[in-house]
């Protein structure tokens, strides 16, 4: 038994150090092998300041809105968040119908709002081999279409997200072009890799892509704010996609790819007709806001207003294409429906205070245990410390965000955290005074207590639960945050409550003899 | 041995004494709800001058704008918060210009917070099914956790009743509260009365833990005198406990900061009263139910009670 004890003591010693490297301020993060992982606070919107929105799909209630179109709208505002270098973004579907976005830290919130509600531009413009090679790899371009710009319409936004290989476009009824496919490789977000092609200045994998024939590479994220490169050719806009009428992804006429077919607007069909028959064999380059998505060879005069895009793409690419022709990029159109934008005093200042008020609380609860419950009391202590240290060391671990409530939270549960030692304490007690020895009335106090013990912490981590499910279906992560945080403190606080506590009790009995101090004991 | 069973229903008027007035508060003033629930949206901001502009000056330059429906509140000298129908980043952007030029400082933006009606709507309704499901997951548990004991649902249902009685204290208070110091009710409020429901049920269930203990121990007791005898038994546990709450909440309180004030004080109070009701409520209604002493409350006859 007593070998059990010491056994329990090292693993708990163990864990308590390791809690505390976890919890020092400068922790270097947990870096083995591949594994790379920072260790630090992740503070909430209310304590770091920052911004917060809930996007709505802005389409009637008897639309249904499937799961993946809200998945394929989440994966594109995620590109165009990372583009604004804002250091731990959320972007998350809230529900059926709505993605939260928080971005803390963010300096000018305006700017960030504007740049994920942005809309999309698409646009047809006159390009050349020259003007493609020229392209950074960023895909970006300017247009002679820049005015209306500003003015943008209810129409779904829109940001690039893949590219192409090489394409053409050919009258609906022309026979499958025979144009060479070079795929471009950058389809995946990856900022990185997207810098380390923006640095290496000269061999743009672009040009490359477009002396072997055609087409471009373009980049997956977008920028609020252009490139500053060197004095960029204006180019023309043949039309815009207003004048789509539709647009599908479908088999090509071979049967072994897929291309995709597109239809205009009357207006668009006379305009389209006239520019493709003058341009045969060049580059219509097909821009969404601003940002070169595909860059076909004009195969054929277009005239009937149907024409196909085709450079042996999967259903998936083709999709993509047609999807981006369509709405922009975004599938579904959305709006704002609730935004909160937190200045960063506000946060430093009730981060400060809170975490003395729980120092406070923490010192205030230990001395009355020590007083009350007198060397039980002084060992709850321990386990106590024990406990805040474990539970701040899993919220930087995990990592839980930590907010305002959140921290409340915590505090409170450190309340919560004594209740299991306060129960089993005056269970010892009555069970001293009812003539019981020692050892025995510890036991006994562990074992009876708990009964009470798990049946009230069940039910508050029932609370947790549904509070939890609560504020995760609807965006509110305040209360999300305060949930998690006080059930983690329910379940670490059974661990030092009562394996800490208990091991230690035991230990101190071994090793001094206490029997004859009842008083040690408050009783 | 300290009776307080046999005093239920004085304790059971005490409650009233605190319910009733703040029910006629909630019917005389209403829960004054924050955007959160109503749609709307909320400019706090810092006037660099150290001098925030009057309220009425404000809402009319708000009233300039064509934004209706501002409210004004002062926070300390240098802040003020604005309440007003939805506005987006444009006409905030707008709006915080012109106070500069207007009110001659520079202003910075605290916190501004936009909630469109639908989603207000949709989080009040949420949460009133987010406390149903609470408390019948609750009921259930119980249910399920005494299912050894005679009627163990009369125990859920008692427990249910004392998390009713905390809710109805909180929300009272609120209500008086909300009138005379402007609290509104918002998510955070909303996740403190949700806490206090855990509470409630957690205090509630030690107690009924010691009673479902005894009756296994004193077959033969009453079952009133068992029922005190568990309450004593509990009692210094329940105090302790309480205490420790108090002290985190109260070390919240007075240290914690503007921002968690109204949050910590709903807590302070619900705990409380969660404390209070499983001692002197919870229990009690047991042994109201196990006498079925109701068909003697409107017959104007002595109440029985055990010596």
């Amino acid at each position: 038994m007593k070998r059990s004890y010491i056994g329990r003591l090292i693993a708990i010693v163990l864990l308590a150090a390791g809690a505390v490297w976890t919890v020092l301020p400068n922790n270097p993060g947990i870096h083995i092998g591949s594994y790379d992982r920072d260790v630090r606070v992740v503070r909430g919107l209310d304590l770091q300041g920052g911004l917060r929105v809930l996007l709505e799909v802005d389409l009637p209630q008897e639309v249904t809105v499937e799961a993946d179109q809200m998945e394929t709208v989440k994966g594109i505002i995620e590109k165009r968040v990372n583009a604004l270098g804002v250091t731990e973004p959320i972007v998350q579907v809230a529900g059926s119908r709505r993605v939260l976005v928080e971005l803390p830290g963010i300096g000018d919130p305006s700017q960030a709002v504007e740049a994920i509600q942005e809309t999309g531009l698409l646009e047809f413009v006159e390009l050349t081999r020259a003007d493609l090679a020229a392209l950074g790899t960023d895909g970006l371009l300017q247009t002679d279409f820049g005015q209306e710009l500003t003015a943008p319409s209810s129409q779904a936004s829109a940001t690039p997200t893949a590219i192409e290989g090489t394409q053409t476009v050919s009258p609906a009824s022309s026979a499958p072009p025979s144009a060479t496919t070079v795929p471009a490789d950058n389809t995946d977000s990856a900022p990185t890799q997207q810098a380390t092609a923006g640095n290496a200045a000269t061999g743009m994998p672009a040009a490359t892509a477009a002396e072997a024939g055609v087409t471009t590479a373009v980049a997956p994220s977008a920028t609020a704010e252009p490139l500053p490169t060197p004095t960029p050719k204006v180019l023309h806009t043949v039309m815009t996609g207003a004048e789509i009428e539709s647009v599908v992804a479908a088999r090509d006429q071979a049967g072994v790819a897929y291309e995709v077919a597109f239809t205009l607007k009357p207006n668009g069909a006379q305009v389209f007709g006239d520019y493709t028959s003058t341009h045969v064999g060049e580059i219509l380059g097909i821009v969404l806001d601003k940002r070169l998505i595909s860059a076909p060879v004009i195969n054929d005069a277009i005239t009937e207003g149907q024409g196909r895009i085709t450079g042996r793409f999967t259903y998936e690419e083709a999709n993509t294409l047609a999807v981006q022709l369509r709405y922009g990029s975004l599938p579904l159109p959305l709006k704002v429906v609730e935004s909160k934008t937190v200045g960063p005093t506000l946060g430093q200042d009730s981060l400060r205070k809170s975490t003395i008020a729980g120092v406070i609380g923490l010192a205030v609860i230990a001395l009355f245990m020590a007083l009350y419950y007198r060397l039980p009391g002084i060992l709850a202590d321990l386990a106590l410390l024990l406990y805040a240290t474990l539970t701040f060391a899993l919220f930087k671990l995990l990592p839980v965000t930590l907010t305002l409530p959140g921290i409340a939270g915590f505090v409170l549960s450190i309340g919560v955290a004594v209740d299991a030692n306060v129960l089993i304490f005056e269970r010892m007690k009555e069970e001293l005074r009812a003539g019981k020895n020692l050892r025995v009335a510890i036991d006994l106090g562990f074992s009876r207590a708990w009964p009470s013990i798990r049946d009230s912490n069940l039910s508050t981590l029932i609370t947790c639960a549904i509070l939890f499910w609560f504020g995760n279906t609807f965006g509110a992560s305040i209360v999300k945050g305060f949930s998690l945080t006080l059930a983690l403190g329910v379940l670490v606080s059974l661990f030092t409550a009562i394996t800490v506590t208990r091991t230690f009790l035991h230990l101190v009995l071994d090793s001094i003899r206490l029997d004859e101090h009842p008083r040690l004991f408050g009783v | 041995m300290l009776e307080i069973v046999s005093k239920r229903y004085w304790f059971f008027g005490l409650s009233l004494l605190v319910i009733v007035p703040g029910l006629i508060g909630l019917a005389m003033w209403g829960l004054p709800l924050a955007i959160d629930f109503t749609g709307g949206s909320l400019l706090e901001v810092h006037f660099e001058s150290g001098v925030a502009p009057q309220p009425a000056e404000v809402v009319s330059l708000y009233n300039e704008f064509g934004v209706g429906d501002a409210l004004v509140q002062s926070a300390g000298t240098s802040d003020i918060a604005v309440r007003s129908k939805p506005i987006d980043e444009a006409t905030k952007n707008r709006l915080v210009e012109a106070m500069q030029t207007r009110f001659e400082s520079q202003v910075s933006v605290l916190r501004f917070e936009l909630v469109g009606p639908s989603v207000g709507a949709e989080v009040a309704k949420r949460a009133a099914g987010a406390v149903g499901l609470a408390a019948l997951g609750i009921l259930l548990y119980i249910t399920y956790a005494f299912r050894g004991v005679t009627h163990a649902v009369r125990y859920g249902v008692a427990a249910i009743i004392a998390m009713i009685h905390d809710v109805a204290v909180v929300i009272g208070v609120e209500a008086i509260l909300g009138h005379f110091l402007g609290w509104e009710v918002d998510a955070l409020f909303l996740t403190a009365l949700l806490t206090v429901i855990g509470f409630s049920v957690h205090d509630t269930i030690v107690v009924f833990d010691r009673i479902r203990e005894n009756q296994t121990i004193y077959r033969r007791l009453d079952f009133e005198t068992l029922v005190n005898h568990s309450i004593v038994q509990t009692l210094d546990r329940s105090i302790n406990t309480q205490l420790t709450v108090m002290f985190t909440l109260l070390a919240l309180l007075l240290f914690g900061g503007v921002t968690t004030r109204h949050f910590v004080t709903v807590l302070l109070v619900g705990v409380f009263s969660g404390t209070y009701s499983s001692i002197f409520n919870a229990a009690p209604i047991l042994i109201v139910w196990e006498k079925r002493e109701w068909r003697t409350w409107f017959r104007g006859e002595p109440i029985e009670v055990a010596p």
